[in-house]
């Protein structure tokens, strides 16, 4: 077993774990934060996105051991004082989700890219989340939710 | 009192934010991962890597020996107290074992089970189980298979028939016992043209983005099992569940919780859900799985795969005088729950929006050593429309005629229907020339062409495509599902006024928490804030079919509107005791009930629900409490339609094909919320896109599934689609009083053979007449050198 401390939304998290324990089901499992999901097992789809000191990155991709000492912020950690985020905002406002379990994967990917790119094209958006799968929405109403966001910021 | 409470907006087609999406948005749905019960210990499947082999040996003892590890099962095992997998259609099935016992049919069946404490240590233990098999040549090809080459799969079923040849249509009886072929011979002996085409409706992995799961929970003390799992339908999971563990209904509870993505394939009862009860029941002890990705692909049911045999008979003006489809389904190794039933919607669509004078189709499904098909997004229409819509883009190519013009010479007229086809439906309500019009015009389809005409001219490989399509939904009367047909709903107006409603139609993404909150608040006049739709739980919701076949407003909206319309009778009652008012008087106005002309004089709704639960003086022949429920049992399915057109351009270097516009004008009839229905017409786009373009399940010659995970699979992501260009016409449908047609699968069907066209199109050319999907780059590389050398 190896000690992981990890800072997540804001506050250290410690736990003993395998090794070879992923960071998604650190969070998942030892954390119950189960906002973060998983919906491959190659690192394609995205839905396990979450903020590694301010970078998107694939959370079935990390060990959590890797994680040790830095500051994650999964879905649970985006609203602040109750007020949602303008990605959820928009999310929401736009109908930029149908199942429900890209979503997550999809927002903290889409936090990057705003981080970037704030003032983002079409296709800036359609490139930005091609890291990320959805299979419900086609996508448009995806790319208009995170313009939203952009329009907002 | 006078009124003073605001006049409530009418949200019945508006477009409602979805009440769905604060806690989604937020990470605080529960999916079935998401749930823990103490004690849980996790299952892990040792899967068959090999096609087609005879079991020689398991060694289990590795497995065993590993701490943690609770129970090993082998196949044989599992045969002692699981049964045999059952199915939900009345055709002949072979024997299928929840866990293979002698022979392994498909790469990924199942061969053993491991119960161990945590889902790392499962898969180790799974990973220390080694099989020794005796391997068999498998059948991948599904015409050899026709032959009995290379081998045949199931003793019973000789040359690997499951099913057919079925015949159908003109000159058919409905049970295909007495065939005549005059008219479809008659059609080919006038015919001015003939259109023969073999075309491919290649496999799909249908791919939600939550994997399947199951955990299941027996509690020996009370004798009842509880199962979570992510499915579409969580009343027909029961009845299996109760069913396969001996149990009654009324000892099994199902729960749907948030369901991550279906799309057709979580209709199904796997061998999972039922080795997970059945092992919960057995050891007494809660249970959880998670199917990995790599797992979906080979353990989850694949959709399409149908190869079709076109010949059209046609005038030279463009009038159809014939269909001939001859249809052989690919069918994988076993028969699922509605396996062999979904390509016979392909034959029962094959009428497509043309009164065509005969038509005639066999079918035939085959036995291969692959994993099961089943319902995928659109289930068996998109195939017939496909075929059809194929084969009447090669007539207008070939006579030179615009293809609207085609379509629009062989309609249906909007002034038939209801119309009964060759193939048994009938069309409840249809004005396809409406919807080509509205197609047309949103595409500018005069200036598209000349578009397109001027990028040829400049040597660009650009072409247009256009398909019509009818669908099959709101299924479907109960003659037409081993389940029954019809829906349930119950509607609860609570002490203080709020709604409790609960829909047998279990969601998985459709927003019906937020399209039944809509019609409540309207039917009442109260703040949708008011209406809780509860769903996806037997404990709950009394009885249910689930959510499949676009049905979810088509037949469970309108079962929620017959219970609401009772409450709302009963309630009138009690309103109209305590106004001393007749109740065909009152009218129910945000948030009141008052007589009509008079709104002085009237009660608030929770004054009169309060009244109603405390009803002193009761008023004669009034029982107490205001809840109410209804089954709707549809009179005919609907039928949904609609016109695609796509201009897609082919890199003459790469071979990359790119689209570049999709219009999509549907007629789903009434529309609930217009947003949500955009939100579904877009997602079936992307699938009937992704099928056209760039999905494709692959099998090599000895069976193993080359596209197992999404590195090989490819997923359509954000940037393989351009902006969707959506329009609609309303045409109501008679069958329910919602006038709504149903809309989740529409986009999987026109939009598939529009691309396609339009591929062609962009390659005339070359002398291309048809091109098979997917549309690889290197395909239509090839294509591109053909032509030019």
């Amino acid at each position: 077993m190896a000690k992981v401390s990890v800072t997540v939304n804001g506050k250290v998290r410690t736990a003993d774990v395998e090794p070879r324990t992923l960071l998604v089901h650190f969070l998942r499992e030892n954390l119950n934060l189960t906002g973060t999901h998983v919906g491959c097992d190659t690192s394609q789809c995205g839905a396990c996105t979450v903020l590694v000191d301010g970078r998107s990155a694939k959370a079935c991709t990390i060990f959590a051991v890797q994680a040790d000492g830095s500051s994650v912020t999964t879905i649970e950690g985006l609203a602040k004082d109750g007020q949602l985020h303008p990605l959820q905002e928009g999310f929401w406002e736009e109908h930029g989700l149908q199942c429900g379990y890209c979503t997550p994967g999809m927002i903290m990917s889409a936090v990057n890219l705003l981080a970037d790119t704030p003032k983002p094209t079409e296709t800036q958006i359609r490139e930005g989340i091609s890291g990320n799968f959805c299979r419900c929405t086609g996508y448009q109403h995806i790319v208009n939710a995170i313009q939203f966001a952009a329009a907002k910021r | 009192m006078a009124p003073t409470s605001p006049v409530l907006p009418k949200l019945v087609g508006t477009r409602v934010k979805r009440r769905e999406d604060p806690r989604l948005i937020q990470g605080k749905g529960t999916y079935v991962d998401d749930v823990k019960i103490v004690g849980m210990q996790h299952l892990a499947f040792k899967r068959s890597d090999v096609a087609h082999g005879r079991i020689v040996s398991i060694d289990t003892k590795a497995a065993e020996a590993m701490e943690g590890v609770e129970a090993v099962f082998t196949g044989k095992q599992i045969a002692e107290f699981i049964k045999p997998m059952p199915i939900g259609t009345p055709f002949p099935s072979p024997d299928h074992r929840v866990v293979a016992v002698d022979v392994v049919r498909f790469t990924g069946e199942p061969v053993a089970v491991v119960v161990a404490r945590d889902r790392y240590l499962a898969r180790d233990a799974a990973d220390a189980i080694t099989v020794q098999y005796d391997t068999l040549p498998a059948v991948v090809d599904p015409e050899a298979a026709l032959a009995g080459k290379p081998t045949v799969i199931h003793e019973k079923f000789a040359n690997n028939v499951a099913i057919g040849p079925i015949p159908g249509g003109t000159g058919c009886s409905p049970d295909g016992k007495s065939v005549d072929d005059s008219a479809i011979d008659a059609a080919f002996k006038n015919a001015e043209i003939v259109i023969s085409q073999r075309m491919m409706n290649q496999r799909l992995a249908p791919s939600a983005m939550e994997p399947r799961g199951v955990v299941a929970h027996y509690e020996a003390g009370k004798g009842t099992m509880t199962i979570w799992s992510s499915t579409q339908n969580p009343h027909i999971l029961r009845t299996f569940i109760a069913m396969m563990n001996g149990m009654g209904e009324n000892e099994v509870r199902a729960i749907a919780p948030e369901v991550g993505g279906g799309f057709g394939a979580k209709i199904n009862i796997y061998a999972e859900e039922y080795v997970v009860a059945g092992l919960s029941k057995r050891l007494e002890m809660p249970l959880k799985w998670i199917e990995d990705r790599s797992e979906a692909f080979v353990a989850t049911i694949h959709g399409r795969d149908i190869l079709g045999y076109v010949d059209l008979a046609a005038k030279r003006d463009g009038t159809v005088l014939g269909l001939k489809l001859r249809l052989i389904a690919d069918i994988g190794a076993y028969n699922m729950l509605l396996t062999a039933a979904i390509p016979t919607l392909t034959m029962l669509m094959a009428n497509a929006t043309y009164a065509f004078p005969a038509i005639r189709v066999t079918l035939t499904e085959v036995f291969t050593n692959k994993t099961p098909t089943d319902a995928y997004r659109g289930a068996g229409r998109p195939e017939a429309t496909y075929f059809v819509e194929r084969a009447m883009d090669m007539l207008a190519r070939e006579l030179k005629m615009d293809p609207a013009d085609v379509r629009r010479k062989n309609f249906i007229p909007k002034d038939q229907f209801p119309f009964q086809t060759h193939m048994g439906a009938v069309y409840d309500s249809g004005d396809y020339e409406k919807a080509l019009d509205k197609a047309l015009e949103t595409a500018n389809w005069a200036e598209l062409k000349k578009e397109r005409d001027k990028a040829k001219a400049e040597g660009r490989l650009v072409g247009l495509g256009l398909a019509m399509y009818v669908e099959v939904c709101g299924i479907g009367p109960s003659a037409s599902l081993p389940t029954g047909g019809w829906e349930h709903a119950q509607v609860t107006i609570e002490r203080d006024g709020r709604i409790t409603a609960m829909t047998g139609a279990s969601p998985h993404g459709q927003g019906n928490e937020t399209t039944f909150g809509q019609m409540l608040a309207d039917q009442f006049s109260v703040p949708l804030e008011h209406v809780t739709i509860l769903h996806g739980d037997t404990a709950v919701v009394k009885q249910g079919i689930g959510t499949f076949g676009s049905r979810s407003q088509a037949v469970g909206g309108a079962a929620l509107h017959m219970a609401a319309g009772k409450v709302k009778t009963k309630m009138a009652k009690f309103a109209a005791a305590l106004l001393e008012a007749h109740e065909d008087d009152l009218v129910f106005e945000s948030g009141r009930i008052s007589v009509k002309g008079a709104p002085a004089k009237g009660k608030t709704f929770a004054e009169v629900a309060s009244y109603a639960y405390i009803p002193v003086p009761l008023p004669p022949g009034l029982e107490p409490g205001l809840s109410d429920e209804a089954f709707f049992e549809p009179s005919n399915n609907t039928y949904p339609f609609g016109c695609h057109i796509a201009l897609l351009e082919i890199d003459r270097d790469t071979g990359e094909p790119k689209l570049l516009r999709l219009v999509a004008v549907d007629d789903a009839g009434n529309l609930i919320n217009p947003l949500i229905v955009e939100g579904q017409i877009h997602g079936g786009l992307a699938q009937g896109i992704g099928q056209a373009m760039i999905e494709e399940v692959v099998y090599s010659e000895d069976g193993q599934l080359l596209t197992g995970s999404f590195m090989d699979y490819a997923m359509p992501r954000a940037i393989d689609f351009p902006r969707f260009e959506l329009g609609n016409t309303v045409t109501p449908t008679p069958v329910n009083p919602l006038g709504a047609k149903g809309c989740g699968e529409a986009g999987t069907l026109g939009s598939t053979p529009a691309i396609v066209s339009a591929a062609v199109d962009a390659l005339s050319g070359f002398g291309v007449k048809h091109i098979d999907m997917m549309l690889r780059p290197e395909k239509l590389w090839r294509l591109i050198q053909g032509g030019q050398a």
